[in-house]
């Protein structure tokens, strides 16, 4: 069993953090895994994309390629267009439906498509979206957007609860945990 | 107890395990980490020099004074420490030297995608590549034990993908080694012309016994499966083909990359139906087996530039699928741009303002060549701002001098620029240098340097004044101003560009991410007032957008630098 995950977004909206949080739960439930980063130049407000890759054989490569993705989690609407051509047929993207804008489009040289959700579905794509901005600042910090986001698509990932809290004990500094806890729950409740 | 670790701090684990005692390095990504991970332990001496050059001699000395030293470096780095690596290689060690060069093929964040493992061959010096993290903590203690053995610096080469995944590891304790005797040795240490002939044939004698030591070690590893296919690899690029190709290829994984074994490669290739070898960058291994006699595919097949992966090797050489979803149109693409707050962003439209030539150099602010700022216009290498734009000068004459500036941030002046700038006093060139003074190294993520008092560990120290600097090498215009305000960046720019003199502007104010860093309410606009006529845009602050035919401020993002508060004509931004 080979599992391939990615978490895409934009540079500054937490990724490292989330891929730890899904790293460690990964090897706490006894799998080989890699974990691959974004550091340096694209960290700053670019397109970032991280990848976990788990498997109860070895992993090898630690990037996910077009195509081989078991789940896409997109801090960002059109990061997850972006990304979609690394979904598996039959795979889900979890997204959230905050927009921000690239440069390109605040200049005026491109335009934010419209209806993104739409179009994907239309496509027979497995999709979740939610407003995790808001659910964020419901558990107290529009920062926890990624925690938000882990919680809602720790659903699809079968993992036992206890270790996604034990990883939030382990990677999140003392005073910000209850903060992280409030978000994973609301993310993890989210209908849809 | 398994650990999930990333590789660069997994090579920092491998270094103090291995009872490293000295370091010394400077900041590139995607080397930065190690040395980072390493300063942790207080049993290791960690440091950030100004440059690798210095970084390199450092660690050198600490070796020949009897202690496990390294430094780390990214690959242009590595041309910065190439004066020292050379003659390092006749010299020899004492106690171990290892020094890591991270390559970053696809260029996430250099200026270049050269090739490391042409300065092993180059320099007479044994490189050794990791495939992931568990590898980087036993190639470490490898490489320590081969530069103790064969008396020669060793290479370990990175690459961006082993740096910065994380993979599994099991920690071991610290190899506590005592200090080795240092004995004067002139013959072994003093490199002039009567002493470095009789090295060098001693370098190719090791080059030779290494050659030998290539097609036994266990750092080499010849993976069984199908003898259709034969495949030679090494760090990544092994992992990449082992996923695409699994048993449906036989493999020969490279770990000891310089010098390459010839009789083990022989056998290989004898087993196998057909020969490619899959290399990112450099034909180094493909060259190597031609020389042998070894018929092999591989830049015939595969390119020369960028990142490989498995999709790729499996395209070359099996075949792939069209992915199921592709998303019916364009999406705009997102480059990285300076922060909501950033304090270069004021200096930049200053410049783009004004018009002129700007010499430009590498850090965050480099990020002022893309629109809309469009405020650079040459980019080389860490330094060159100050040194191109003196000759752009020497070559286009006074007029030029008035219509052109460098921009250079505080770690990438301190790193190469203060020779540049001795260049442009001594000779008399009257160019106009911008410092851009974040108080800190930012593009690799918030290193110190020496112009801000604190060292590695996070210690006071001495802080290099740039002023007091630049006025004891002749320059006597210098002067600082705040980038937040834009009219007094403007005047500044336009006064020294008129004078007939060489002057250093500092625009000074820390980065906008630095944690001590105060920031304003976020700023707002009244719709009722903004005209929709767009020039708040022309900052290129990703906090700014248009939404229905109004700029809109996001909350999230801005920090209430107000920079862009200035510029709207009709008092829409406001608190």
């Amino acid at each position: 069993m080979n599992k391939n995950m990615m978490i895409v977004g934009v540079g500054g909206q937490g990724s490292l953090l989330a891929s730890r949080l899904l790293g460690s739960v990964v090897m706490a439930a006894g799998y080989d895994v890699k974990v691959s980063e974004v550091h340096g130049m694209s960290q700053r407000g670019g397109s970032v994309v991280t990848y976990v890759k788990y498997s109860d054989g070895a992993v090898f490569s630690p990037v996910v390629n077009e195509g081989e993705a078991d789940l896409i989690i997109s801090f960002e609407l059109l990061e997850g267009a972006r990304y979609l051509p690394f979904l598996k047929k039959d795979g889900r993207l979890v997204v959230n439906s905050q927009q921000i804008a690239p440069m390109p489009v605040i200049t005026g040289a491109a335009v934010y498509p419209e209806d993104i959700a739409g179009k994907i579905c239309a496509l027979g794509a497995d999709l979740t979206v939610l407003d995790a901005l808001s659910l964020a600042e419901e558990a107290g910090s529009a920062k926890a957007v990624n925690v938000v986001l882990m919680g809602a698509a720790s659903k699809f990932l079968g993992f036992d609860e206890a270790l996604w809290q034990q990883a939030i004990g382990e990677c999140v500094p003392e005073k910000f945990i209850e903060l992280n806890r409030r978000a994973f729950a609301l993310g993890r409740a989210h209908q849809g | 107890m398994k650990k999930l670790m990333l590789g660069n701090e997994a090579v920092a684990r491998g270094l103090y395990e291995a009872g490293c005692g000295v370091a010394s390095s400077y900041p590139g990504t995607p080397s930065t980490e190690i040395t980072e991970a390493l300063a942790k332990y207080p049993e290791v001496y960690a440091e950030w020099a100004p440059n690798e050059k210095v970084a390199c001699e450092t660690a050198l000395g600490a070796a020949i004074g009897g202690r496990r030293a390294f430094c780390a470096m990214k690959h242009v780095g590595l041309n910065v420490a190439a004066d020292p690596l050379f003659t390092a290689s006749y010299t020899g060690v004492n106690a171990g030297m290892v020094l890591a060069v991270a390559d970053d093929p696809g260029m996430h964040s250099s200026q270049n995608e050269q090739d490391s493992r042409h300065y092993a061959v180059a320099a007479k010096l044994p490189m050794v590549e990791p495939a992931d993290s568990a590898e980087c903590i036993a190639f470490v203690k490898e490489a320590y034990r081969l530069s103790e053995e064969y008396d020669t610096p060793v290479l370990l080469r990175m690459s961006t993908r082993i740096s910065h995944s994380q993979s599994l590891v099991e920690t071991a304790p610290r190899a506590e080694l005592p200090l080795k005797a240092y004995e004067k040795n002139p013959a072994k240490y003093v490199m002039m012309p009567a002493f470095a002939k009789a090295k060098h044939p001693k370098v190719e004698a090791r080059q030779q016994a290494l050659a030998e030591f290539a097609e036994t070690t266990s750092l080499n590893q010849v993976v069984p499966g199908s003898r259709k296919i034969g495949i030679i690899a090494a760090g990544t690029t092994y992992q990449y083909a082992r996923e695409a190709m699994g048993e449906g290829a036989s493999y020969l994984k490279l770990g000891l990359v310089n010098p390459l074994p010839t009789k083990l490669i022989q056998d290989f290739a004898a087993g196998v139906d057909k020969v490619y070898v899959i290399e990112e960058l450099d034909d180094v291994i493909e060259a190597h087996c031609r020389k042998i006699g070894v018929e092999v595919t591989g830049k015939g097949l595969f390119p020369w530039v960028g990142e490989f992966s498995q999709r790729l090797v499996a395209e070359k050489l099996a075949g792939v699928g069209e992915p199921a979803y592709v998303f019916p149109e364009p999406v705009p693409v997102r480059p990285p741009v300076m922060c909501a707050g950033c304090p270069h962003r004021g200096l930049f439209y200053a410049l783009n303002k004004l018009k002129v030539t700007v010499s430009g150099d590498i850090g965050c602010y480099t990020l002022g060549a893309s629109a809309p700022l469009n405020a650079m216009d040459t980019t080389i290498c860490m330094g060159a701002s100050i040194s191109a734009l003196h000759g752009f000068n020497a070559a286009r004459g006074e007029e030029s001098a008035a219509r052109s500036v460098a921009v250079i941030g505080d770690s990438t002046f301190i790193h190469s620029g203060i020779t540049s700038l001795i260049n442009v006093s001594y000779n008399m060139g009257i160019s106009t240098v911008i410092v851009l003074d974040n108080s800190i190294t930012g593009m690799t993520g918030h290193q110190q340097n020496p112009t801000t008092g604190l060292t590695l560990k996070g210690d006071p120290t001495a802080k290099v004044s740039i002023e007091k600097l630049c006025e004891a090498i002749g320059i006597s215009r210098v002067r600082v101003v705040d980038p937040y305000d834009l009219e007094a960046v403007l005047a500044a720019v336009k006064e020294e560009l008129a004078v007939k003199e060489p002057s250093v502007i500092i625009s000074r104010r820390p980065c906008a991410l630095l944690k001590y860093v105060k920031h304003e309410a976020p700023l707002k606009i009244g719709p009722e007032k903004c005209k929709g006529c767009k020039a708040c845009l022309k900052l290129g602050c990703p906090a700014i957008s248009m939404a229905d035919g109004k700029a809109r401020i996001d909350v999230s993002q801005c920090v209430g630098c107000g920079v862009c508060e200035g510029l709207c004509a009709f008092g829409a931004i406001g608190k």
